[in-house]
């Protein structure tokens, strides 16, 4: 059955994969509850028995998962690295998302068979570091960073002989993945190695003159007034003092949301749509989920479904939306 | 006879200017560097964003030339982000010139053809096995990621069986973007830019919001508000096996940098002194979270090994 766009989306629990896969997706995306991926958070994850299940449940209803393997491993410790490989596979994963080269050369080596994606943490923005991926260690696909306009990532598609997956909805960062150590230099939790960027034990909220002060550790992330909404202080959605005046210096907290610009992703050739969200909840997992199914669907049937994209823009995170880097002047 | 029970010595490296200096002052800068520093090793070439090279890329070679004649060795290094063609015909060139070069983008390696080089620190060699990948690709010279602690740091100098660099002094860079954060703080665009990052030859500030300092801001670069100094670690590191120490140019008497360090190094006198001296010369914070396993802001009192 050819798809109008796979749908791929974030399963940060067993709960909340059978969510999204009841919800409609194509694919799931999960990892295992240590830090060889980028979503190492309390309460989060899979351990090998739950991903088994979790492959079954999916498997039975026509649905694809994916394992993130997608951090950097430290030196002295590629144990937790390799078992994740080798657990992926023993459970039935569909593919692994790999940024380490150590990894990825791992994960051919050891799994030939077991699909290789490319995480976005690889940070592979150009056909030819996609090329140097797919020669050195055979990748099927990649996912691609959030900083191509769509002309960029038609152009880029075109000049490469594997699929695509782009980010569609939801928290986005704007700084070269992998290789953002700005969470580390203010908290020395480092999202590279631990999988873990502004990690809510390092948050703090407090009332201060009438204004809500967030922080990181001792660092000021954020003051916002009484009538303007709070945003997670995650550091690059800050505002900081630049030339005598406050502003969001990298990015407004606003996020993605590319359901206008559907049939250009199709025609730019993207194979997949990637939903951000793995550390959100069940629910609203299941509510994006069904909402995309019920566009794409329609997208398909040549229709559209505006309640479903009214839903989708009420969800988006700060009720700020944005297409980010698709369309030109984001730079 | 070699005398194999003394500590081989590390050497130093000048970091690429990360900053977009004026002609002048690259040229400047560099005549004193080829003339009066004890370094080793000097990296030219644009890192951060390469719609910087007109203003000073016809002047490479003969500073690549000046700085050998001063018997330096010369490394090019290449842009962090090869995003089009013309960032990835920089690399072409300088292979097709039989010059070594550092790469900042695994894309460049895919536009070498099995030429040896130097892995920049963005190429994220975390650990052995991405070592193992890199050094098969035809690394000579492998520079760490500016996060590892220095326990982390020799672990990978011991492994590595090629050379080992270390940023060792100055502002650390710690994101890299396509999007230009100096270009947005004048509400200008990339395309657009005016090359306002020229106005900053030491960086922007972007303070946190009672003032106090937090980061630098260089175009489409972050940086730590203060300087990485870490006189106080050098010996055991180069006991652990790092090759180089890597000091990255600020607007400071970077000779006199080099010479504190190249002291330090040599026993000449120890870290405190050299802290001492750098302090005459600055006012800048300085940092050093990282190389102790904390925040990379954070500056830690340090106790000599």
């Amino acid at each position: 059955m050819s798809k109008y766009l796979e749908l791929v989306c974030p399963a940060g629990t067993p709960a909340a994969l059978r969510a999204a896969v009841d919800a409609g997706a194509d694919t799931v995306y999960c990892g295992f509850r240590d830090a060889t991926n980028a979503r190492n958070y309390p309460g989060l994850n899979f351990d090998p028995d739950e991903l088994a299940e979790g492959v079954e449940y999916a498997h039975k209803r026509h649905c694809r998962v994916l394992v993130a393997v997608n951090t950097f491993p430290r030196a002295g410790n590629p144990g937790p690295w390799r078992n994740a490989i080798d657990n992926a596979a023993a459970a039935g994963a569909d593919a692994v998302i790999l940024a380490d080269l150590g990894v990825l050369d791992y994960a051919a080596t050891k799994h030939p068979n077991l699909r290789r994606h490319l995480s976005v943490q690889a940070a592979a923005a150009s056909p030819h570091a996609i090329r140097f991926y797919r020669e050195t260690f055979g990748i099927s696909r990649v996912v691609l960073p959030r900083v191509l306009s769509i002309e960029e990532v038609k152009a880029l598609i075109s000049q490469i002989p594997i699929e695509a997956e782009v980010f569609a909805f939801g928290s986005l960062g704007t700084m070269v993945e992998g290789r953002c150590f700005i969470s580390s230099y203010i908290t020395g939790c480092s999202p590279s190695m631990d999988g873990a960027c502004a990690p809510a034990a390092h948050v703090s909220y407090k009332e201060e003159n009438g204004c809500l002060v967030t922080r990181l550790d001792d660092v000021v992330m954020n003051r916002f007034e009484e009538d303007e909404p709070g945003a997670y202080p995650t550091p690059c959605k800050g505002r900081f003092m630049v030339r005598g005046r406050p502003m969001y210096l990298f990015e407004e907290p606003v996020a993605l949301n590319v359901i206008p610009l559907l049939a250009e992703l199709k025609a730019a050739g993207v194979t997949a749509l990637k939903i951000e969200g793995r550390q959100r909840s069940r629910a609203y997992v299941g509510q994006v989920v069904a909402a995309f199914r019920k566009i794409l669907d329609a997208a398909a049937a040549g229709t559209e479904m505006p309640a479903a994209a009214a839903e989708l823009r009420s969800l988006a995170e700060g009720g700020k939306e944005t297409f980010s880097a698709y369309a030109k002047g984001w730079r | 006879m070699t005398d194999i029970s003394a500590p081989p010595s590390a050497r130093l490296s000048i970091g690429p200017l990360l900053f977009h200096w004026t002609r002048e002052k690259r040229q400047a800068f560099y005549a004193r560097i080829a003339d009066e520093a004890p370094v080793d090793c000097v990296y030219v070439g644009e890192v951060v964003c390469s719609k910087r090279l007109p203003w000073f890329e016809d002047d490479i070679p003969a500073i690549a030339e000046r700085l050998r004649r001063g018997g330096k060795q010369v490394v090019f290094s290449t842009p962090a982000l090869i995003a089009s063609d013309r960032e990835a015909q920089i690399v072409r060139d300088y292979c097709a010139a039989g010059e070594m070069i550092e790469i900042n983008d695994l894309a460049s390696l895919r536009v070498l053809a099995g030429e040896k080089f130097v892995a920049g620190a963005l190429i994220n060699v975390f650990n052995e096995g991405a070592m193992d990948v890199v050094r098969r690709m035809g690394a000579v010279r492998v520079n760490m990621p500016v996060e590892l602690s220095a326990e982390a740091v020799a672990i990978l100098a011991a492994y590595n069986p090629g050379e080992t660099e270390m940023f060792a002094f100055g502002r650390q860079p710690i994101a890299i973007s396509q999007r230009c954060y100096h270009a947005r703080a004048f509400d200008l665009h990339k395309d657009a830019c005016q090359f306002v990052c020229g106005n900053d030859p030491e960086g922007m500030k972007a303070d946190q919001l009672d003032g106090r300092p937090l980061f630098t801001i260089n175009g489409t670069q972050t940086l730590s508000h203060g300087y990485l100094v870490m006189f106080g670690m050098l010996l055991q590191l180069q006991r652990a096996g790092v090759d180089y120490f890597r000091l990255s140019p600020q607007t400071i008497d970077m000779v006199k940098v080099a010479e504190l360090h190249r002291a330090v190094l040599d026993g000449a006198f120890g870290p405190e002194e050299a802290l001492e001296k750098l302090r005459e010369i600055t006012s800048t914070d300085f940092v050093n979270g990282y190389v102790h396993g904390q925040a990379g802001m954070n500056w830690v009192e340090e106790q000599v090994a």
